[in-house]
Protein backbone atom coordinates (compact mmCIF):
# COMPACT_ATOMS: atom_id res chain seq x y z
CA UNK A 1 0.00 0.00 0.00
CA UNK A 2 1.26 3.36 -0.90
CA UNK A 3 2.48 5.13 2.01
CA UNK A 4 1.30 9.21 2.65
CA UNK A 5 4.16 9.72 4.48
CA UNK A 6 5.80 13.30 3.75
CA UNK A 7 3.04 13.58 0.62
CA UNK A 8 1.29 16.48 1.79
CA UNK A 9 2.18 19.94 3.53
CA UNK A 10 0.36 22.28 5.39
CA UNK A 11 0.94 25.69 3.21
CA UNK A 12 -1.50 27.97 5.08
CA UNK A 13 -3.09 28.83 8.35
CA UNK A 14 -4.98 31.37 10.21
CA UNK A 15 -7.36 32.06 12.90
CA UNK A 16 -9.65 35.16 13.60
CA UNK A 17 -9.69 36.88 16.33
CA UNK A 18 -11.43 35.09 19.69
CA UNK A 19 -13.72 36.34 21.89
CA UNK A 20 -16.44 35.02 24.16
CA UNK A 21 -19.16 37.08 21.92
CA UNK A 22 -17.66 37.14 18.52
CA UNK A 23 -21.25 39.54 17.56
CA UNK A 24 -21.35 37.71 14.48
CA UNK A 25 -22.27 34.64 12.48
CA UNK A 26 -20.72 31.39 12.11
CA UNK A 27 -20.22 31.63 8.94
CA UNK A 28 -18.98 35.73 8.76
CA UNK A 29 -15.83 34.08 10.88
CA UNK A 30 -15.77 30.77 8.68
CA UNK A 31 -15.68 33.52 5.32
CA UNK A 32 -13.24 35.41 7.04
CA UNK A 33 -10.40 32.88 8.60
CA UNK A 34 -10.99 30.36 5.03
CA UNK A 35 -9.44 33.62 2.92
CA UNK A 36 -6.87 34.42 5.51
CA UNK A 37 -5.47 31.04 5.31
CA UNK A 38 -5.47 30.66 1.50
CA UNK A 39 -3.94 33.97 1.21
CA UNK A 40 -1.15 32.56 3.93
CA UNK A 41 -0.68 29.79 1.22
CA UNK A 42 -0.08 32.48 -1.50
CA UNK A 43 -2.93 31.11 -3.36
CA UNK A 44 -5.97 32.52 -4.91
CA UNK A 45 -9.36 30.93 -3.47
CA UNK A 46 -10.53 29.70 -7.16
CA UNK A 47 -7.33 26.98 -6.75
CA UNK A 48 -8.88 25.55 -3.24
CA UNK A 49 -10.74 22.53 -4.95
CA UNK A 50 -11.49 20.54 -1.32
CA UNK A 51 -13.23 21.49 1.93
CA UNK A 52 -13.27 19.59 4.88
CA UNK A 53 -15.27 20.82 7.78
CA UNK A 54 -16.34 19.52 11.25
CA UNK A 55 -19.47 17.96 11.86
CA UNK A 56 -19.96 19.47 15.10
CA UNK A 57 -20.16 22.88 13.51
CA UNK A 58 -23.81 23.96 12.63
CA UNK A 59 -22.28 24.92 9.74
CA UNK A 60 -23.64 24.49 5.91
CA UNK A 61 -20.47 23.98 3.73
CA UNK A 62 -21.90 24.98 0.72
CA UNK A 63 -23.18 28.42 1.98
CA UNK A 64 -19.77 29.00 2.91
CA UNK A 65 -18.45 27.96 -0.78
CA UNK A 66 -21.55 30.51 -2.53
CA UNK A 67 -19.80 33.50 0.08
CA UNK A 68 -16.44 32.73 -1.10
CA UNK A 69 -17.12 32.37 -4.47
CA UNK A 70 -15.95 29.32 -5.00
CA UNK A 71 -17.17 27.41 -7.93
CA UNK A 72 -16.18 23.76 -8.01
CA UNK A 73 -15.15 21.33 -5.21
CA UNK A 74 -13.61 18.11 -6.33
CA UNK A 75 -13.89 17.28 -2.81
CA UNK A 76 -15.56 17.91 0.25
CA UNK A 77 -16.14 16.21 3.80
CA UNK A 78 -17.82 16.34 7.01
CA UNK A 79 -15.66 14.50 9.07
CA UNK A 80 -17.28 13.35 12.22
CA UNK A 81 -17.00 12.16 15.54
CA UNK A 82 -13.34 11.20 16.48
CA UNK A 83 -12.42 11.09 12.42
CA UNK A 84 -10.04 13.33 11.55
CA UNK A 85 -10.17 16.13 9.05
CA UNK A 86 -6.43 15.82 8.59
CA UNK A 87 -6.83 12.42 7.42
CA UNK A 88 -9.69 13.42 4.75
CA UNK A 89 -7.87 16.48 3.41
CA UNK A 90 -4.26 14.12 3.08
CA UNK A 91 -6.01 11.61 1.51
CA UNK A 92 -7.96 13.40 -1.00
CA UNK A 93 -4.86 15.20 -2.03
CA UNK A 94 -2.54 11.71 -2.18
CA UNK A 95 -5.18 10.40 -4.16
CA UNK A 96 -5.29 13.04 -6.77
CA UNK A 97 -9.26 14.26 -5.91
CA UNK A 98 -8.08 17.17 -4.70
CA UNK A 99 -5.27 19.93 -5.51
CA UNK A 100 -5.60 22.05 -2.74
CA UNK A 101 -8.18 21.50 0.52
CA UNK A 102 -9.11 23.90 2.88
CA UNK A 103 -10.00 22.70 6.68
CA UNK A 104 -12.03 24.91 8.61
CA UNK A 105 -13.70 25.20 12.03
CA UNK A 106 -16.05 28.25 12.83
CA UNK A 107 -18.13 28.50 16.01
CA UNK A 108 -19.94 30.32 18.21
CA UNK A 109 -19.18 28.50 21.28
CA UNK A 110 -18.63 31.00 24.10
CA UNK A 111 -21.90 33.30 23.25
CA UNK A 112 -23.66 30.78 20.72
CA UNK A 113 -25.96 28.09 21.32
CA UNK A 114 -24.51 24.25 22.84
CA UNK A 115 -24.71 20.84 22.30
CA UNK A 116 -27.71 20.74 24.81
CA UNK A 117 -29.70 23.01 23.17
CA UNK A 118 -29.19 21.03 19.75
CA UNK A 119 -30.19 18.19 21.36
CA UNK A 120 -33.58 19.35 22.46
CA UNK A 121 -34.41 21.31 19.23
CA UNK A 122 -33.60 18.04 17.52
CA UNK A 123 -36.14 15.92 20.18
CA UNK A 124 -38.98 18.25 19.64
CA UNK A 125 -38.70 17.87 16.22
CA UNK A 126 -38.27 14.32 16.04
CA UNK A 127 -34.71 13.97 15.16
CA UNK A 128 -33.60 10.10 14.95
CA UNK A 129 -30.19 10.39 14.54
CA UNK A 130 -27.93 7.79 16.22
CA UNK A 131 -26.45 10.02 18.42
CA UNK A 132 -29.84 10.72 19.69
CA UNK A 133 -31.08 7.70 19.80
CA UNK A 134 -27.72 6.70 22.27
CA UNK A 135 -28.71 9.52 24.23
CA UNK A 136 -31.91 8.07 24.91
CA UNK A 137 -30.16 6.37 27.45
CA UNK A 138 -28.56 9.10 29.30
CA UNK A 139 -30.74 12.43 29.28
CA UNK A 140 -33.40 11.10 31.00
CA UNK A 141 -31.11 10.70 34.34
CA UNK A 142 -29.37 14.35 34.01
CA UNK A 143 -26.06 13.09 32.55
CA UNK A 144 -26.36 15.30 29.01
CA UNK A 145 -23.19 17.54 29.47
CA UNK A 146 -19.85 16.58 28.17
CA UNK A 147 -18.63 16.92 31.36
CA UNK A 148 -21.11 15.05 33.08
CA UNK A 149 -20.27 11.88 30.37
CA UNK A 150 -16.40 12.25 30.58
CA UNK A 151 -16.38 12.30 34.33
CA UNK A 152 -17.84 8.52 34.45
CA UNK A 153 -14.49 7.64 32.83
CA UNK A 154 -12.56 10.06 34.39
CA UNK A 155 -13.75 8.87 37.95
CA UNK A 156 -12.60 4.90 36.80
CA UNK A 157 -9.35 6.17 36.04
CA UNK A 158 -8.65 7.98 39.18
CA UNK A 159 -10.31 5.03 41.15
CA UNK A 160 -8.46 1.97 39.16
CA UNK A 161 -4.96 3.22 39.22
CA UNK A 162 -5.17 5.01 42.54
CA UNK A 163 -4.75 8.37 40.95
CA UNK A 164 -4.87 11.72 43.40
CA UNK A 165 -6.91 14.70 40.97
CA UNK A 166 -3.87 17.17 42.75
CA UNK A 167 -1.83 15.31 40.21
CA UNK A 168 -3.83 16.30 37.79
CA UNK A 169 -3.91 19.94 38.48
CA UNK A 170 -0.43 20.58 37.16
CA UNK A 171 -1.96 19.94 33.73
CA UNK A 172 -3.42 23.35 33.19
CA UNK A 173 -1.45 24.53 35.49
CA UNK A 174 1.41 24.06 33.26
CA UNK A 175 -1.05 24.95 29.79
CA UNK A 176 -1.55 28.06 32.05
CA UNK A 177 1.98 28.68 32.37
CA UNK A 178 2.71 28.19 28.50
CA UNK A 179 -0.67 30.20 27.41
CA UNK A 180 0.80 33.07 29.51
CA UNK A 181 3.41 33.64 26.67
CA UNK A 182 0.46 33.60 24.24
CA UNK A 183 -1.11 37.05 23.71
CA UNK A 184 -3.89 34.98 22.23
CA UNK A 185 -4.60 33.08 25.12
CA UNK A 186 -7.22 33.25 27.49
CA UNK A 187 -4.57 32.96 30.10
CA UNK A 188 -2.39 35.67 28.78
CA UNK A 189 -0.20 36.96 31.37
CA UNK A 190 -2.68 35.08 34.08
CA UNK A 191 -0.68 32.10 34.81
CA UNK A 192 -2.41 29.67 37.05
CA UNK A 193 -0.44 28.06 40.66
CA UNK A 194 -1.79 24.44 41.72
CA UNK A 195 -3.27 26.00 44.60
CA UNK A 196 -5.06 28.04 42.53
CA UNK A 197 -6.20 24.35 40.91
CA UNK A 198 -6.78 22.72 44.60
CA UNK A 199 -9.37 25.76 45.14
CA UNK A 200 -11.16 26.02 41.96
CA UNK A 201 -14.76 24.70 41.88
CA UNK A 202 -15.65 20.87 41.92
CA UNK A 203 -18.51 21.65 38.58
CA UNK A 204 -19.41 17.93 37.78
CA UNK A 205 -16.91 15.81 40.86
CA UNK A 206 -14.59 14.61 39.76
CA UNK A 207 -14.11 17.53 37.71
CA UNK A 208 -12.71 21.04 39.42
CA UNK A 209 -13.31 23.91 36.97
CA UNK A 210 -9.78 24.51 35.98
CA UNK A 211 -10.23 21.06 34.65
CA UNK A 212 -12.24 21.96 31.95
CA UNK A 213 -11.12 24.35 28.94
CA UNK A 214 -12.73 27.31 28.71
CA UNK A 215 -14.97 27.81 25.38
CA UNK A 216 -14.38 30.21 22.58
CA UNK A 217 -15.78 32.06 19.77
CA UNK A 218 -14.05 31.87 16.55
CA UNK A 219 -12.73 30.22 13.65
CA UNK A 220 -9.98 28.41 12.07
CA UNK A 221 -8.00 27.20 9.13
CA UNK A 222 -5.80 25.86 7.57
CA UNK A 223 -4.47 24.41 3.80
CA UNK A 224 -3.15 21.19 2.78
CA UNK A 225 -1.77 20.59 -0.58
CA UNK A 226 0.87 17.78 -2.01
CA UNK A 227 4.70 18.12 -0.72
CA UNK A 228 5.36 18.83 -5.03
CA UNK A 229 2.95 22.11 -5.09
CA UNK A 230 4.04 23.13 -1.85
CA UNK A 231 7.54 23.46 -3.62
CA UNK A 232 6.11 26.48 -5.31
CA UNK A 233 4.88 28.63 -2.76
CA UNK A 234 6.66 31.32 -0.96
CA UNK A 235 6.76 30.11 2.44
CA UNK A 236 8.41 26.89 3.74
CA UNK A 237 5.54 24.04 4.45
CA UNK A 238 5.22 21.95 7.43
CA UNK A 239 5.70 18.55 5.97
CA UNK A 240 2.72 15.76 7.13
CA UNK A 241 5.04 13.02 8.07
CA UNK A 242 2.10 10.95 9.66
CA UNK A 243 -1.59 11.10 9.78
CA UNK A 244 -4.22 8.67 11.46
CA UNK A 245 -7.09 7.85 12.91
CA UNK A 246 -8.78 5.14 15.57
CA UNK A 247 -11.84 3.83 16.58
CA UNK A 248 -12.70 0.86 18.78
CA UNK A 249 -15.09 -1.31 19.70
CA UNK A 250 -18.33 -0.27 21.42
CA UNK A 251 -17.82 3.53 20.75
CA UNK A 252 -19.84 6.49 21.48
CA UNK A 253 -18.79 10.10 21.72
CA UNK A 254 -18.05 10.63 25.02
CA UNK A 255 -19.18 7.71 26.91
CA UNK A 256 -18.45 4.06 25.68
CA UNK A 257 -19.72 3.07 28.77
CA UNK A 258 -20.29 -0.82 27.79
CA UNK A 259 -16.37 -1.13 26.47
CA UNK A 260 -14.41 -3.61 28.86
CA UNK A 261 -13.27 -0.54 31.04
CA UNK A 262 -13.39 2.94 31.29
CA UNK A 263 -10.18 4.25 32.25
CA UNK A 264 -8.17 3.74 29.02
CA UNK A 265 -8.05 4.71 25.51
CA UNK A 266 -8.06 2.28 23.31
CA UNK A 267 -8.59 4.11 19.96
CA UNK A 268 -6.05 6.15 20.94
CA UNK A 269 -3.49 3.34 21.02
CA UNK A 270 -4.44 1.98 18.10
CA UNK A 271 -3.89 5.37 16.24
CA UNK A 272 -0.65 5.89 17.95
CA UNK A 273 0.95 2.74 16.42
CA UNK A 274 -0.49 3.59 13.30
CA UNK A 275 0.62 6.99 13.46
CA UNK A 276 4.34 5.99 14.24
CA UNK A 277 4.53 3.06 11.97
CA UNK A 278 3.51 5.55 9.48
CA UNK A 279 6.21 8.09 10.13
CA UNK A 280 8.64 5.86 11.31
CA UNK A 281 9.18 7.08 14.44
CA UNK A 282 8.58 6.32 18.47
CA UNK A 283 7.70 8.05 21.26
CA UNK A 284 11.17 8.53 22.36
CA UNK A 285 11.64 10.73 19.16
CA UNK A 286 8.90 13.25 20.22
CA UNK A 287 9.23 16.50 21.90
CA UNK A 288 6.07 18.06 21.68
CA UNK A 289 3.05 17.17 22.21
CA UNK A 290 -0.19 19.07 21.47
CA UNK A 291 -2.87 17.27 23.21
CA UNK A 292 -6.96 17.42 23.50
CA UNK A 293 -6.59 18.66 27.36
CA UNK A 294 -10.73 19.60 26.74
CA UNK A 295 -10.75 17.77 30.22
CA UNK A 296 -7.34 17.67 32.20
CA UNK A 297 -7.52 14.33 32.94
CA UNK A 298 -7.68 13.03 29.41
CA UNK A 299 -4.13 14.26 29.03
CA UNK A 300 -2.46 11.47 31.54
CA UNK A 301 -4.74 8.85 29.64
CA UNK A 302 -3.28 9.78 25.99
CA UNK A 303 0.39 9.82 27.54
CA UNK A 304 -0.40 6.36 28.09
CA UNK A 305 -2.08 5.44 25.64
CA UNK A 306 0.56 7.02 23.47
CA UNK A 307 3.24 5.41 25.07
CA UNK A 308 4.77 7.98 26.46
CA UNK A 309 4.82 6.54 30.29
CA UNK A 310 3.46 2.90 31.30
CA UNK A 311 -0.04 2.10 32.28
CA UNK A 312 -1.11 4.22 35.09
CA UNK A 313 1.60 6.10 34.88
CA UNK A 314 0.41 9.62 33.28
CA UNK A 315 -0.63 11.39 36.49
CA UNK A 316 2.86 10.51 38.08
CA UNK A 317 4.33 11.84 34.73
CA UNK A 318 2.07 15.32 35.12
CA UNK A 319 3.65 15.55 38.98
CA UNK A 320 4.77 18.70 39.35
CA UNK A 321 4.51 19.99 35.67
CA UNK A 322 8.65 19.71 35.06
CA UNK A 323 7.96 17.16 32.32
CA UNK A 324 5.26 18.90 30.76
CA UNK A 325 7.20 22.39 30.11
CA UNK A 326 9.08 23.68 27.70
CA UNK A 327 12.81 21.95 27.32
CA UNK A 328 10.99 19.08 29.77
CA UNK A 329 10.85 15.39 28.41
CA UNK A 330 7.51 16.31 26.55
CA UNK A 331 6.95 20.03 26.49
CA UNK A 332 2.53 19.87 25.94
CA UNK A 333 0.61 22.14 24.33
CA UNK A 334 3.40 25.12 23.95
CA UNK A 335 0.18 27.48 23.31
CA UNK A 336 -1.71 26.40 26.15
CA UNK A 337 -4.13 24.23 24.76
CA UNK A 338 -7.53 24.36 25.29
CA UNK A 339 -7.45 24.70 28.52
CA UNK A 340 -4.78 27.61 28.54
CA UNK A 341 -5.64 29.61 25.34
CA UNK A 342 -9.21 28.29 24.78
CA UNK A 343 -11.85 26.11 23.13
CA UNK A 344 -13.78 26.09 19.93
CA UNK A 345 -15.87 23.36 20.45
CA UNK A 346 -19.60 22.92 21.01
CA UNK A 347 -20.05 21.97 24.67
CA UNK A 348 -22.15 22.83 27.94
CA UNK A 349 -25.81 24.29 27.46
CA UNK A 350 -26.02 27.94 28.41
CA UNK A 351 -28.24 28.80 31.15
CA UNK A 352 -28.62 32.37 30.66
CA UNK A 353 -26.06 34.97 32.69
CA UNK A 354 -23.10 36.80 31.21
CA UNK A 355 -20.73 35.92 28.36
CA UNK A 356 -18.10 33.43 29.69
CA UNK A 357 -16.08 30.93 28.54
CA UNK A 358 -16.45 28.59 31.04
CA UNK A 359 -20.07 29.63 31.39
CA UNK A 360 -19.49 30.32 34.97
CA UNK A 361 -18.71 33.70 36.49
CA UNK A 362 -15.24 33.94 36.28
CA UNK A 363 -13.88 37.11 38.14
CA UNK A 364 -10.67 39.06 37.07
CA UNK A 365 -9.69 36.28 34.76
CA UNK A 366 -9.06 38.17 30.94
CA UNK A 367 -11.11 37.05 28.06
CA UNK A 368 -11.41 36.09 25.28
CA UNK A 369 -9.42 34.64 23.08
CA UNK A 370 -8.00 31.60 21.97
CA UNK A 371 -7.06 29.30 18.77
CA UNK A 372 -8.23 26.69 20.27
CA UNK A 373 -9.93 24.23 17.60
CA UNK A 374 -11.79 21.21 18.46
CA UNK A 375 -9.66 18.19 16.68
CA UNK A 376 -7.36 20.94 15.81
CA UNK A 377 -4.74 21.14 18.10
CA UNK A 378 -2.60 24.73 17.34
CA UNK A 379 0.62 25.40 18.54
CA UNK A 380 0.36 29.29 18.14
CA UNK A 381 -0.14 30.00 14.66
CA UNK A 382 3.69 31.28 13.49
CA UNK A 383 5.27 32.19 16.30
CA UNK A 384 5.38 29.19 18.40
CA UNK A 385 8.35 28.76 20.24
CA UNK A 386 8.70 25.13 20.39
CA UNK A 387 12.14 23.64 20.68
CA UNK A 388 12.15 21.14 18.12
CA UNK A 389 11.26 20.17 14.98
CA UNK A 390 8.40 17.45 15.49
CA UNK A 391 5.64 17.99 16.87
CA UNK A 392 2.93 15.49 17.71
CA UNK A 393 -0.80 16.35 17.57
CA UNK A 394 -3.29 14.22 18.97
CA UNK A 395 -6.20 15.49 19.40
CA UNK A 396 -9.76 13.72 20.32
CA UNK A 397 -13.38 14.28 19.99
CA UNK A 398 -14.16 11.87 22.81
CA UNK A 399 -12.97 11.99 26.25
CA UNK A 400 -12.37 8.78 27.83
CA UNK A 401 -13.52 5.88 26.08
CA UNK A 402 -14.71 8.12 23.65
CA UNK A 403 -15.44 7.10 19.49
CA UNK A 404 -11.75 7.81 18.30
CA UNK A 405 -8.65 9.38 18.44
CA UNK A 406 -6.62 11.28 15.23
CA UNK A 407 -3.26 12.66 15.15
CA UNK A 408 -0.49 13.69 12.76
CA UNK A 409 3.33 14.56 12.68
CA UNK A 410 4.30 17.42 11.47
CA UNK A 411 7.99 18.07 10.28
CA UNK A 412 8.79 21.68 10.15
CA UNK A 413 12.85 20.45 10.54
CA UNK A 414 13.85 23.30 8.54
CA UNK A 415 12.17 26.24 10.01
CA UNK A 416 12.26 27.12 13.60
CA UNK A 417 8.33 27.91 13.48
CA UNK A 418 5.72 24.60 13.77
CA UNK A 419 2.82 24.65 12.50
CA UNK A 420 0.21 21.76 13.19
CA UNK A 421 -3.30 20.76 12.75
CA UNK B 1 -35.95 10.34 46.83
CA UNK B 2 -32.60 12.54 46.28
CA UNK B 3 -33.91 13.26 42.96
CA UNK B 4 -35.70 16.69 42.82
CA UNK B 5 -37.33 17.96 39.66
CA UNK B 6 -37.61 21.42 38.73
CA UNK B 7 -41.48 22.23 37.73
CA UNK B 8 -42.08 23.21 34.43
CA UNK B 9 -39.01 21.98 32.81
CA UNK B 10 -39.60 19.03 30.64
CA UNK B 11 -37.55 15.70 31.00
CA UNK B 12 -35.69 14.12 27.70
CA UNK B 13 -37.55 11.42 27.04
CA UNK B 14 -36.51 8.30 25.06
CA UNK B 15 -36.99 9.05 21.61
CA UNK B 16 -38.58 5.55 20.43
CA UNK B 17 -37.51 3.69 17.47
CA UNK B 18 -38.10 0.48 16.75
CA UNK B 19 -34.53 -0.85 17.97
CA UNK B 20 -35.37 0.43 21.56
CA UNK B 21 -38.97 0.83 21.53
CA UNK B 22 -39.53 -2.76 23.61
CA UNK B 23 -36.53 -1.46 26.16
CA UNK B 24 -38.92 1.56 26.76
CA UNK B 25 -42.40 -0.26 26.76
CA UNK B 26 -41.22 -2.89 29.42
CA UNK B 27 -40.31 0.43 31.53
CA UNK B 28 -43.52 1.55 31.40
CA UNK B 29 -44.63 -2.29 32.89
CA UNK B 30 -41.99 -1.90 35.54
CA UNK B 31 -40.07 -4.51 33.47
CA UNK B 32 -36.66 -4.29 33.06
CA UNK B 33 -35.65 -6.20 29.57
CA UNK B 34 -32.34 -6.10 27.87
CA UNK B 35 -31.31 -7.28 23.98
CA UNK B 36 -29.62 -10.27 23.74
CA UNK B 37 -28.10 -12.47 20.56
CA UNK B 38 -30.66 -15.58 20.82
CA UNK B 39 -27.62 -17.10 18.75
CA UNK B 40 -24.38 -16.30 20.98
CA UNK B 41 -26.56 -14.99 24.07
CA UNK B 42 -24.20 -11.85 23.91
CA UNK B 43 -26.08 -9.07 25.35
CA UNK B 44 -26.32 -5.71 23.82
CA UNK B 45 -26.32 -2.26 25.33
CA UNK B 46 -28.33 0.51 23.87
CA UNK B 47 -30.06 -1.91 21.59
CA UNK B 48 -28.80 -2.37 17.91
CA UNK B 49 -30.23 -3.89 14.52
CA UNK B 50 -27.26 -6.71 14.34
CA UNK B 51 -25.72 -8.73 16.56
CA UNK B 52 -21.87 -7.90 16.09
CA UNK B 53 -20.87 -11.14 17.11
CA UNK B 54 -22.62 -13.34 14.71
CA UNK B 55 -24.15 -10.50 12.50
CA UNK B 56 -27.70 -11.96 12.70
CA UNK B 57 -30.32 -9.68 12.83
CA UNK B 58 -33.55 -11.85 13.05
CA UNK B 59 -32.24 -13.82 16.72
CA UNK B 60 -32.40 -10.68 18.89
CA UNK B 61 -34.36 -10.94 21.27
CA UNK B 62 -35.54 -9.50 24.64
CA UNK B 63 -35.01 -11.22 28.03
CA UNK B 64 -36.45 -9.87 31.62
CA UNK B 65 -33.14 -9.00 33.93
CA UNK B 66 -33.53 -8.81 37.51
CA UNK B 67 -31.53 -5.54 37.57
CA UNK B 68 -28.73 -6.58 39.83
CA UNK B 69 -25.33 -5.09 39.31
CA UNK B 70 -23.42 -2.64 41.53
CA UNK B 71 -22.01 0.81 40.65
CA UNK B 72 -19.75 0.85 38.28
CA UNK B 73 -18.74 4.81 38.45
CA UNK B 74 -20.98 7.92 39.08
CA UNK B 75 -20.72 11.70 39.05
CA UNK B 76 -21.96 14.28 40.73
CA UNK B 77 -23.24 17.54 39.16
CA UNK B 78 -22.89 19.98 42.22
CA UNK B 79 -23.19 23.02 39.59
CA UNK B 80 -26.34 24.16 38.66
CA UNK B 81 -25.05 25.69 35.21
CA UNK B 82 -23.38 22.10 33.74
CA UNK B 83 -26.62 20.05 35.22
CA UNK B 84 -29.31 19.56 33.64
CA UNK B 85 -31.79 22.07 34.56
CA UNK B 86 -34.85 19.58 35.03
CA UNK B 87 -32.66 18.37 38.00
CA UNK B 88 -31.74 20.47 40.91
CA UNK B 89 -28.21 20.29 41.89
CA UNK B 90 -26.31 18.19 44.02
CA UNK B 91 -27.59 15.06 42.26
CA UNK B 92 -25.91 11.98 41.17
CA UNK B 93 -25.82 9.98 38.31
CA UNK B 94 -24.73 6.63 38.17
CA UNK B 95 -23.09 3.97 35.86
CA UNK B 96 -24.18 0.27 37.03
CA UNK B 97 -23.01 -2.77 36.24
CA UNK B 98 -25.56 -5.26 35.49
CA UNK B 99 -25.05 -8.91 36.42
CA UNK B 100 -25.62 -9.80 32.58
CA UNK B 101 -22.03 -7.64 32.09
CA UNK B 102 -24.12 -4.72 30.52
CA UNK B 103 -24.24 -1.26 31.92
CA UNK B 104 -26.94 1.18 32.83
CA UNK B 105 -26.60 5.28 33.15
CA UNK B 106 -29.53 6.04 35.71
CA UNK B 107 -29.98 7.96 39.38
CA UNK B 108 -30.30 6.32 42.77
CA UNK B 109 -33.26 7.19 44.87
CA UNK B 110 -31.80 6.20 48.53
CA UNK B 111 -28.32 7.60 48.56
CA UNK B 112 -27.24 11.25 48.74
CA UNK B 113 -24.79 12.56 46.26
CA UNK B 114 -21.70 12.06 48.94
CA UNK B 115 -22.92 8.26 49.93
CA UNK B 116 -22.57 7.25 46.12
CA UNK B 117 -19.53 4.85 45.83
CA UNK B 118 -18.12 2.38 43.23
CA UNK B 119 -18.77 -1.02 44.09
CA UNK B 120 -22.14 -0.57 46.15
CA UNK B 121 -24.51 -3.14 45.28
CA UNK B 122 -27.69 -2.01 43.83
CA UNK B 123 -31.30 -3.19 42.26
CA UNK B 124 -33.61 -2.17 40.41
CA UNK B 125 -36.68 -0.17 40.99
CA UNK B 126 -39.29 2.11 38.92
CA UNK B 127 -40.26 5.75 39.39
CA UNK B 128 -43.20 6.53 38.04
CA UNK B 129 -42.76 10.44 37.36
CA UNK B 130 -45.24 11.59 35.75
CA UNK B 131 -48.60 10.28 34.22
CA UNK B 132 -46.56 9.31 31.03
CA UNK B 133 -43.37 9.15 32.05
CA UNK B 134 -41.53 6.31 34.04
CA UNK B 135 -37.77 5.58 34.66
CA UNK B 136 -36.03 2.61 35.90
CA UNK B 137 -34.01 3.59 38.84
CA UNK B 138 -31.25 1.83 41.22
CA UNK B 139 -31.91 1.19 45.43
CA UNK B 140 -28.74 -0.34 47.59
CA UNK B 141 -29.50 -3.83 47.51
CA UNK B 142 -28.62 -5.78 50.85
CA UNK B 143 -25.98 -8.37 49.43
Amino acid sequence: MKSIKDTTAIVGVATTDFSTDSGRTEYSLACEVIKAAVDDAGLRLDQIDGMVKDVVDGIDAMYVQKALGMETLSYSSDSHWGTSPLLNAVTAIASGTANYVVYFRSANNGSGKRAGSDFRAAKETKDESLDLIRYDFYSPFGLLTPAGMIGMGVRRYYDDYGIDPAQIGWVPVVCSEHAAANPHAIFFDAPIGHDDYLASDVVVDPLRRLDCAPEVDGAIAVVITSAERAKDLADTPAVVMSVAQGTSTEGENLSSYNREVLSRLPEMELMGRELFRVAGIGPSDISVAQLDDRFAPLVPMQLEALGFCGEGEGAAFCEGGDALRVGGRLALNTNGGFLGEGLLARHERDRGGPPDPWHLDQPGRRRGVGAGGHRCGWPCGRSDPAPVAITAIATATAGAGGASRWAGFIDRASTPEVVAA
Amino acid sequence: MTIEYVPGIPILKASLDDDNRPFWEAVNRHELVLQRCGACKLYLQPPRPMCPECHSMDTLEWVESPGRGEIYSYVNFTTDRMAYPAMKVPYSVVLVELEEGVRLVSNMIDLEPDEVKIGIPVEVVFDDISDDLTLFKFKVRES
